[in-house]
């Protein structure tokens, strides 16, 4: 049990060390892009050098980059304010900026975003774990059976159908060619207003989604299902006189989780940063959306935030796969 | 009547390349309590035969013909063309295995304890507590130092050899009358596998178990088997007690395999032979003798002779040979 305290510590303490590293590339390309920020503050065609030096200085870019990285870093931890006097604007820890385009902090666009991203991935998640391992196992059972050559029908067309593609069809053909569907062709209902509202607004974008990833898992499950089935400690399962349901679901299917979960949390973890396309086609204010229009606007404060925020998510989730993995294989426990 | 009898069992595995015949028609009985080994290169066929009547082998593209009858508690049995359900039930029980790789025969995932009582309670419908008393008393049998506490302990934490120990513990859960051994000590150290060889033989007098040894390695034969099966080309070529089989190899192919090792009953200075040519490819063998491209005493027989299979003889007492050099011997059935 040692070794398990031992080996979390230190898995958390690279991980630190990575968010930092992270977080400091994010910022240097950012201060290496050929934009001005001070500039872009002030909206189209403005070309008052007075208001541009305001905000420079309102925002710290007149700092040195080192400086304002340091800056950056502590105002995560502790908030931090911007500007002096009547035009003071503070925005609480973890402080990712200042949105002058928007007018808020980024940190506020964030949190307003994520809720909307984490339904969507959490809903989409669970759908495709489901469909993925249930279609992979059956497939595996049924190798070259026609449920094997259905399921490959499944993954073709899931794999190559665009995620875009998929929410337009689903939007034509459920929503504008039925008079009575009760899904909405896109937008967003907040549970708390109206969860049914809410839930129906969420359908078609987790099928969307949870097309193209079980897909992919189903062939992932499959070919899992398939080689570790050839392992000699199968063949010792079945010497014991294990039925096949045990043999598949305690001995094969154990063996089977490590891969699948990592697959799971690295995907899970891409989406938290935002579905762009889904997002987009279905008209959801989340993360994905919130970043696409941060590019179309060169809001630069917004793109750093979220992008680092993404980044951490992955490099947090891996974390806590390897903490996972320990539980689930005893030989990494060392 | 013997406890199995295998008769003209016939494996084969149809492949984009041919119908392999892995196993040609292979009749040999097992006697209570006895250790019989079988003895062949790789691709002989030895693993298959065993293989293949405890419904191990892949079902689909794999023909199994034949009768393998078994004496169980509820009378005899045909293991082949039984269901997989009803075989089930034999696996584990009556008929028990060990692996030759003990490194991935157990499941990496699961503490060695678990794997015991699953042996045990798949079997019996007993308390869990009875099955984790009864690993116990095996682990102590077969050598595992603080059975209590390494029951919690995953198979990496054990050495190849303990590994092998934990799995005949495993084997013997359910006291099963055979004990079929694939190759026990091949991924094993020398000392090791002297020491395995020892415990098969102190657990077989104790358990009263028949033993089928498979392996290619005659050294390991000779210190623990009574009878030698030995396999040639999907086919049994020679069967003889130990003894007979080492002061008197008939069939060409066993006294090559003796040549070819080490012996301290033989004169110093003697240089060690290996048998020329390959083991013939199983799909395009013949009618013929398998063995007659690299038979060194194929010139002995009149030409043509070796075009036609031989059949199986008896040539002495309990000693059988398939070999044309011994055509003028009486014939079994």
């Amino acid at each position: 049990m040692n070794g398990l305290v031992a080996y979390i510590s230190r898995r958390i303490g690279i991980t630190l060390l990575i968010l930092l590293a992270v977080s400091f590339t994010v910022y240097l390309i950012f201060a290496l892009l050929p934009y001005d920020p001070a500039s872009l503050t002030c909206g189209k065609n403005c070309n008052d050098p007075g208001i541009i030096e305001a905000n420079r200085k309102r925002l710290g870019y007149d700092k040195p980059f080192f400086e304002q990285y340091w800056v950056f870093l502590v105002g995560l931890f502790a908030g931090r304010t911007f500007g002096e006097g009547a035009a003071t604007i503070y925005c609480a820890a973890p402080s990712f900026g200042y949105s002058f385009q928007q007018h808020a902090c980024v940190t506020d666009l964030i949190f307003d975003a994520i809720p909307v991203t984490i339904a969507l991935a959490v809903g989409s998640l669970i759908l495709w774990l489901v469909v993925g391992v249930g279609l992979g196992i059956i497939a595996a059972k049924y190798r070259g059976k026609i449920w094997d050559t259905l399921s490959t029908a499944f993954v073709l067309i899931g794999t190559s159908l665009p995620t875009f593609l998929t929410g337009l069809i689903l939007i034509v053909f459920l929503v504008i060619k039925v008079d009575w569907s009760p899904f909405p062709a896109g937008g967003y209902t907040a549970p708390d207003e109206d969860i049914g509202g809410w839930f129906l607004s969420m359908v078609l974008p987790w099928v969307t989604l949870a097309f193209a990833y079980s897909a992919i898992y189903t062939r992932f499950v499959r070919s899992q299902i398939l080689e570790i089935s050839t392992e000699d400690f199968i063949r010792t399962a079945r010497a014991k006189g294990l039925s096949d349901g045990v043999i598949l679901g305690k001995h094969t299917l154990r063996a089977a989780m490590a891969p699948i979960v990592t697959m799971a949390g690295l995907d899970f973890a891409g989406l938290l940063g935002g579905a762009i396309l889904t997002e987009a086609v279905f008209n959801l204010p989340g993360m994905g959306r919130l970043s696409l229009n941060a590019v179309v606007d060169i809001d630069l404060p917004v793109i750093v935030g979220t992008t680092i925020l993404a980044a951490a998510i992955v490099v947090i989730m891996n974390m806590i796969l390897d903490i996972v993995y320990a539980f689930i294989d005893p030989r990494v426990r060392v | 009547m013997s406890l199995l009898s295998v008769r003209d069992l016939r494996v084969e595995f149809k492949t984009p390349d041919g119908v392999v015949k892995a196993v040609a028609g292979v009749t040999f009985d097992l006697q209570a309590g006895e250790t019989l080994a079988i003895v062949g290169e790789s691709g002989s066929g030895k693993s298959v035969t065993n293989l293949a009547y405890m419904g191990l082998l892949p079902t689909s593209r794999t023909t199994i013909t034949g009768s393998v009858i078994l004496k169980t508690d509820q009378g005899e049995v045909d293991l082949i063309g039984m269901s997989n359900d009803e075989l089930r039930k034999i696996r584990g029980k009556d008929v028990a295995m060990i692996f030759q790789d003990p490194m991935s025969a157990l499941h990496p995932y699961y503490s060695i304890g678990d794997q015991l009582i699953e042996a045990h309670q798949v079997h019996n419908e007993v308390d869990k507590k009875v099955s984790r008393d009864r690993a116990i008393e095996l682990l102590t049998l077969v050598g595992v130092a603080n059975p209590d506490e390494r029951m919690a302990a995953y198979p990496h934490q054990f050495s190849g050899g303990m590994r092998q120990r934990v799995m005949i513990a495993m084997a013997l859960m359910n006291n099963p009358k055979v004990l079929i051994a694939d190759e026990p000590t091949t991924a094993l150290d020398v000392t090791v596998q002297a020491q395995i060889l020892k415990l098969l033989r102190d657990i077989q007098t104790q358990f009263q178990m028949a033993v089928i040894l498979i392996t290619h390695d005659l050294g390991v034969v000779a210190g623990a088997a009574d009878r030698v099966n030995v396999m040639y080309g999907g086919r049994l070529v020679e069967s003889a007690t130990v003894n007979d089989l080492y002061e008197n190899p008939m069939m060409p192919y066993t006294v090559g395999l003796l040549d070819s090792i080490p012996r301290m009953d033989q004169g110093h200075g003697k240089r060690l032979r290996a048998i020329p040519g390959q083991p013939p490819s199983l799909i395009k063998l013949g009618d013929g003798c398998a063995f007659a491209a690299r038979c060194s005493r194929k010139s002995e027989l009149p030409s043509g002779t070796c075009d036609s299979s031989p059949e199986l003889k008896a040539v002495a007492p309990n000693h059988l040979v398939r070999c044309h050099l011994y055509d003028s011997k009486e014939k079994v059935k």
